[in-house]
């Protein structure tokens, strides 16, 4: 089975957010970058599925050049090949990342590749935008799910699970299809050491997309209202059970 | 006039959806235009008798012999075929799971820009929006420049309005639709469900959470956290760092990509309060930390601080929570 897996370069975050002068960015002078664990996992059920069936995985990233560390990262856990949509690092809307998208699968397809499973995240982690996977595959006239847990393919059908009410609801979709996954479809293996060596001698395909804005149109980010509460330290290491305890009963739950 | 898909369970309008309405009121008084509702499948016009004296003049029953289960891509064909009918300027649905994907749907089908977890609309053409990134970390005020205007509310951000009593409490009038619906658009809907396994406190209703990150340190240390919690009648919650290294599952993962808790007090031991975790636990009603690092990040918003090893700590509340109980 061939697959394509869709991931995003995002700054890894940490304690706390601070933006550029102008508030259009996140400043990431002091952040290294990842991508979404929603996408992580998507990866890795790429990786697993030719693992076990055979055919070939795809990673495909529309960013800057740095984002070929995070092909190199998927690559190197196993993922055979890479393509970047290369752009100058600013912020593509959800309809022109997902007409990218198609336009690169198109293009992969008009040179006679074939794929039977295209996966994205659940959401993206910076702009959590629902979308680019739903508009991808309507364009290419493919069936589509999202908010997918567990996923089990093979001869020409996906059985594909989401957790509704604690329960699961199960979908079956013919192949070629599009799922949208979430963390916990799987555990994520590490990347080894000769599979890093490996992933750098593997091929990227490079191609610069055009660019069809069609909105929302970023104005400027903001950082919420800080609802940040005085902390009152009880106490420290052991000696501190009472008061913690005077607290819970306060708090109304615990029983005196 | 403004459309609103309502998302129903067991006869009865969800949470969310009345929040999402709540929103839908909002515009409504700025721009006087009526609110019409969509409901979906065969407890529709049950649901839609709850929305009395909530402003929705019209509901929209869809009824079709093959819409009993959840179909992502016929809710949004049939959406689509109401949105041409009905020509209304904003189009809005709740910031769930089945609400964005359907919107999505939609905006995919018309080929128009979607605008997801909306916190705040200043309605008008173009219309601007204030919607979460980050699971709602950060805020980004946005521009929506379409003839068609689609949004998803973003959760727990509007109070659901008290229905209006008197003359204003009228239900809604209900006009059944039946949606024209292709093999495509049916080609994607749940085949079959499985029940959960209930056991013990669930994450998402318990009234104590204790939270466990990489302090814990290993799978076998969680029993002291486990022993706190079922002291309390509470449950167990983990970071991102517990999932990744196998230690408990993901679906005990509080956080971004993981659950949204709310309970009256969470317990976050050995967790340094990352803003993806945090955005998962900010509901609740106190925090208490149990940090060795008095400066770690989640000091900045616990109410309540406890200094030291979790593994000396956490023992220490069980033991004496056992005494208080044993008299
Ligand atoms: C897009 C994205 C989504 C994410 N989603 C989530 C999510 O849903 N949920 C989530 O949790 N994370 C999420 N993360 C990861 C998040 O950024 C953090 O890496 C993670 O929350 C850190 O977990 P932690 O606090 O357990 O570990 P650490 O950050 O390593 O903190 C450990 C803490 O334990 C304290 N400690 C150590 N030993 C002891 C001891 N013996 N006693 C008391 N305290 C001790 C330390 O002082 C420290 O503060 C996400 C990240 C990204 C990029
Ligand atoms: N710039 C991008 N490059 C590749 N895939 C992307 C990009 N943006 C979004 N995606 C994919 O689409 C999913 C949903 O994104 P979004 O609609 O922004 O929430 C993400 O989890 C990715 O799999």
């Amino acid at each position: 089975m061939n697959v394509v897996v869709c991931v995003k370069r995002v700054p890894a975050t940490g304690g706390r957010i601070a933006l550029t002068a102008d508030g259009q960015e996140i400043d990431t002078r002091f952040l290294g970058f990842t991508i979404s664990p929603h996408e992580e996992c998507a990866v890795e059920e790429a990786v697993r599925i030719v693992e076990a069936g055979g055919g070939s995985s795809t990673v495909l990233t529309l960013g800057p050049e740095a984002a070929s560390e995070q092909l190199r990262d998927a690559m190197a856990i196993g993922v055979d090949r890479a393509v970047l949509l290369e752009t100058d690092g600013s912020d593509w809307d959800p309809i022109a990342t997902a007409d990218a998208i198609v336009d690169a699968i198109r293009a992969l397809e008009a040179e006679g590749e074939r794929f039977d499973l295209l996966l994205f995240g659940n959401e993206s982690a910076d702009s959590g935008g629902y979308q680019v996977g739903i508009r991808v595959a309507t364009a290419l006239g493919l069936p589509v799910v999202t908010g997918i847990k567990a996923i089990q393919a093979g001869d020409g059908r996906v059985e594909a699970r989401r957790e509704a009410a604690g329960g699961w609801e199960v979908f079956e979709l013919p192949m070629p299809a599009v799922l949208g996954v979430k963390e916990g479809l799987n555990l994520p293996r590490y990347p080894s050491v000769p599979g890093r060596l490996r992933a750098k001698k593997k091929e990227i395909v490079r191609i610069v997309p055009e660019r069809r804005p069609g909105g929302p149109t970023k104005e400027r980010l903001r950082l919420p209202q800080a609802d940040e509460s005085q902390v009152e330290v009880i106490g420290a290491g052991a000696d501190a059970a009472p008061a913690v305890v005077e607290l819970l009963v306060r708090l109304g739950v615990a029983a005196r | 006039m403004i459309l609103i898909l309502v998302e129903h369970g067991g006869g009865r309008p969800e949470r969310l959806s009345l929040e999402a309405l709540a929103l839908a009121s909002r515009i409504a008084a700025a721009t006087g235009g009526p609110i019409e509702a969509v409901l979906v499948g065969s407890e529709a016009r049950e649901a839609a008798g709850l929305l009395g004296g909530r402003g929705v003049e019209v509901v929209h029953a869809v009824e079709h012999d093959r819409l009993v289960a959840f179909a992502p891509t016929a809710w949004a064909a049939a959406l689509v075929q109401l949105i041409g009918d009905r020509s209304p300027a904003v189009v809005l649905a709740a910031g769930s799971d089945r609400g964005n994907e359907v919107m999505a749907h939609v905006a995919a089908r018309l080929e128009l820009p979607l605008a997801t977890q909306c916190t705040d609309v200043t309605p008008g053409d173009p219309l601007r929006l204030t919607r979460q990134r980050w699971a709602g970390s950060l805020l980004e005020d946005a521009v929506l420049d379409a003839p068609t205007k689609l949004l998803t509310v973003a959760p727990h951000t509007f109070a659901i309005e008290d229905a209006a009593s008197g003359a204003d409490a009228a239900s809604p009038r209900v006009q059944p639709f039946a949606p024209d619906l292709t093999e495509s658009d049916l080609r994607v809907a749940v085949t079959r469900r499985l029940e959960p396994d209930r056991t013990g406190v669930s994450l998402g209703d318990a009234r104590v959470v204790v939270g466990g990150g990489r302090g814990v340190g290993s799978a076998e240390a969680f029993a002291e956290l486990e022993e706190l919690a079922s002291l309390l009648g509470g449950a167990v919650g983990v970071s991102r760092v517990v999932t990744s290294n196998g230690w408990r599952p993901h679906a005990m993962q509080i956080g971004q990509t993981g659950l949204r808790i709310a309970p009256d007090l969470y317990i976050a031991c050995g967790i340094s309060g990352a803003i993806q975790h945090i955005v998962g636990a900010k509901a609740a009603k106190r925090i208490l930390a149990i940090n060795t690092d008095r400066d770690a990040p989640i000091m900045s918003v616990a109410d309540y601080a406890v200094i030291g090893d979790l593994h000396q700590v956490v023992p220490a509340i069980s033991a004496e929570l056992r005494r208080l109980r044993d008299g």
